[in-house]
Parts: structure tokens; sequence; C-alpha cells
């Protein structure tokens, strides 16, 4: 199976990608969502804006912004850069959106509950109001990722080595009926790799069910 | 402010790159919806091999990359001497893509309408087809909206894709601007501006028409 070989040649850089963006994402939306949800009309109004923007414009139009837009002195991105800070804005801002509804669906009480048990605004937050945001959010989060890893192939575009830009290489090179195939294996992959995903976050949404409720 | 004019000066080009992605997220929605509505019928069929096709059907239109089913039809199909022009693959994919979101948010929609309605449309007597399509779907249909909406705005920012193989859309004639004068943060600037000046305002109202839902349930 040269095709297989091939395809799988571009997965380390096609994981790399979804991960380090993710991470991006996982930790730069916290901010973003506490200005979301801040009481600070300008605070919030700004964050909104950004959020929106950010999402309304397509992945690849930020990865060329980035990879041919931006210049800094000497600093020019290469793909690999451009593609992870590109995915990674991106992730924030739909994470943050994320976050932002899961830290809604928490009922009010349970602010008020914790202020009337004098906790301080801190552990209100983190100790109270994030575990159980977090539990409300965490297949939607799980379901970003598997968009994420989908989307990670908008950078085989920017010539970034990565599943999709070798099956393009492969199919290139084999002009005939062969060339088909690398286009196959790799739809296929990109289900097969996000069936972990929602196998967890299936297993996760049941226990932390279980959590809630016992 | 001289971006500002030569924004000016591009943006005739742009427009009608921005004509073609219109057309392309227009025809693969238009397309896309009843397509979704009859994989939707089929994913819930009582026969095991329409099931299993609409299923194959909805899952590797959703799970594979957009980009990737793109590219199937442009360069892979042709090895078979079935060949597209360009901007007919793009079509293609998004329909295959925006077909296999809406069946599941209208699978969703139709399995939201309480039993009870179904049960009722039995005791007065209706038909099974009228009771699908008079009482179930219309229901169901209502609450799926805000997510269809959403499948729209997906569909349009994915036109953006259809730059890959080439098509004449906005993309393409941001880099075919910019690569004549080097002028890629003005340009690309200026693309996604375009992009986010459809999408923000549609997401804004898909937010208030989900509002309004949430108040009548």
């Amino acid at each position: 199976m040269d095709a297989l070989s091939a395809v799988l040649q571009g997965l380390p850089m096609t994981l790399m990608l979804t991960l380090l963006a993710f991470t991006i994402g996982i930790i730069g939306a916290v901010p973003l969502a506490v200005g979301l949800s801040s009481s600070n009309v300008l605070v919030r109004l700004a964050c909104r804006l950004f959020v929106d923007l950010v999402r309304g414009v397509p992945i690849i139009v930020w990865l060329f912004l980035l990879k041919f837009g931006i210049q800094i002195g000497t600093f020019k991105f290469n793909p690999v850069g451009a593609a992870i800070v590109g995915l990674g804005i991106v992730s924030v801002a739909y994470l943050a959106e994320i976050y932002r509804g899961g830290l809604q669906s928490v009922p009010r009480g349970q602010g008020e509950a914790a202020h009337a048990l004098g906790l301080g605004r801190g552990t209100t937050f983190y100790g109270v109001m994030v575990p159980q945001a977090f539990r409300i959010v965490s297949p939607s989060i799980a379901t970003y990722l598997t968009g994420l890893l989908k989307d990670s192939s908008i950078a085989s575009t920017i010539i970034v080595t990565e599943m999709v830009f070798q099956s393009q290489a492969f199919a290139r090179q084999h002009p005939t009926v062969e060339g088909i195939l690398p286009y196959i294996i790799v739809g296929i992959l990109y289900i097969v790799l996000s069936l972990p995903v929602a196998y967890l976050s299936r297993r996760l949404d049941s226990r932390m069910r279980k959590a809630i409720y016992a | 402010m001289t971006w500002l004019t030569e924004w000016a000066g591009y943006l005739p080009q742009m427009m009608s790159g921005l004509g073609v992605s219109l057309l392309i997220a227009g025809i693969s929605i238009f397309f896309g919806y009843p397509l979704g509505l009859a994989l939707s019928l089929m994913v819930t069929a009582k026969n095991l091999a329409v099931r299993t096709v609409g299923l194959a059907v909805v899952e590797i239109g959703r799970g594979a990359p957009a980009l990737v089913i793109l590219y199937l039809f442009y360069y892979g199909l042709p090895k078979f001497g079935i060949a597209f022009e360009s901007i007919t693959a793009a079509c293609l994919a998004l329909t295959w893509n925006s077909a296999a979101y809406s069946s599941e948010i209208m699978r969703a929609g139709i399995q939201s309408v309480a039993r009870g309605q179904l049960e009722a449309s039995n005791a007065l007597g209706l038909s099974q087809r009228d009771t699908f399509f008079r009482v179930i779907m219309p229901q169901g249909m209502r609450s799926a909206i805000p997510g269809l909406m959403g499948v729209a705005i997906q569909m349009f920012q994915g036109t953006s894709l259809a730059y890959a193989i080439a098509v004449p859309e906005l993309m393409k004639s941001a880099y075919n601007i910019g690569s004549q004068d080097f002028n890629y943060l003005q340009i690309f600037t200026l693309a996604g501006l375009c992009y986010a000046a459809i999408s923000m305002p549609a997401t804004w109202i898909t937010v208030f028409f989900e509002k309004r839902m949430a108040r009548h349930t």
C-alpha cells in the first residue's frame, strides 16, 4: 500500500498541528471567556467583537494573512508556524464561545450561594463555577477538537506537509487510477482519527453526568 | 488612509470573486437542504440497507474534511474519466458537505417533536404521509432553523476552500491581486473583511432566531 504509507507520512504533522493549536485554544480561551461574561460593557463588547470577527473569517484567509501578509523586520512566518498560530487563534475564539456558554448555563444560585458562604471571588469562580461549567461543555470541546483535526487539512494550502499535502503529492506522481486512492484513504483516516475523541467524550460525558447526579 | 483608496481600487475585482463565492454557497445550500432531508429520512429508515447507505453518506460528508472531498471530486474522479470543471466540483463537494451536516440537524429536529404528536395523528386517523409531512416535519423543521442557518454560514466560509482548485472565488481574486503587487497584508485583510461582512451579521441573525425559539419552547 504505497498510497497508505505516503499519506501516513503526514500523520505526525497533522497531529502536531491539531494538538498545538488545541493547546493554544484551551488556554487562550480562558481569559477571553471571562471577558465575554464580564460585567463591564466595554470589555464584553470588545471581546464579543474579537470572537465574532475571528469566527467570521475563513481559516484559509487567516493562514494566508499570517503566511504572506506578516513581515516584522526580517521575521516571517514559516508555513508550520503560520498554521499553528492561525489555527490557534481560531480555536481561541471558538472555545471562548463554548466556555462562555458553559459558564452561563451554571445556575446563578451557585454563585450567589458561594458568595453567601463567604467564598472569595477567585474561589467562587475557579472552585464553584468552572468545574460545573466544564462538565457541561466537555462534549462540545471534544466536538470542536474533531473539527479542528479536519480544519488542520487547510494548512496544506500553505504548503505544510501534513496528510492532505502528502495525498496531493502522491496523486500527482500517480496519474493513473491509483491516484484516487490517497484521497479516499486520507478521508477515512480523518474519520478513524476522530473516533477515539468521540468515544472519550461520550465516556467523559456519562461519567460527569453520574458525578453530577450521584 | 492609503489603504482605503487602494482597497477601493481592488473592490470591483473582489466583488466579482465574492459573487462566485455566494453562487457556490447558494447552490450548495439550495441542493444540500433537500438532500439533507432525504438523508435524515434514510438514516431513520427501517430498511437496513437504506439506513447503512444513508449513514455512510452522512458520516463521510461530516467526517472527512471539505478540502478532501473537494480534491476527491476535482483530482480523484477524473482518473476514472469523470471530469468536472473546478466550479462544478466545488459545488458538488460543498453540496455533499451541507447535505450531511443539515441531515443531522433535521434528524435531531424531527426527533425532538413530542411522541404524543405522532400518537395523536394516529388516533385521528391521519395517513402516515400526512402525519409526517403535515404534523411532524413542520414542527421539527422549526426547531432546526437556527442550526440550518449555521450550516449556511459554514458553507459560505467553506467556499474559500475552492481557492485550492483555482475556482475564481473571493480568495482566489485576493490572491491574484496580491501576487501582482505583493501587498498581501492589505489584500488578505480586505478579503477577510469581505467574508466577515457577510458571516458576522448572518451569525447575529442566527443567534437572534435561537433566542426567539428558546423563548417559545
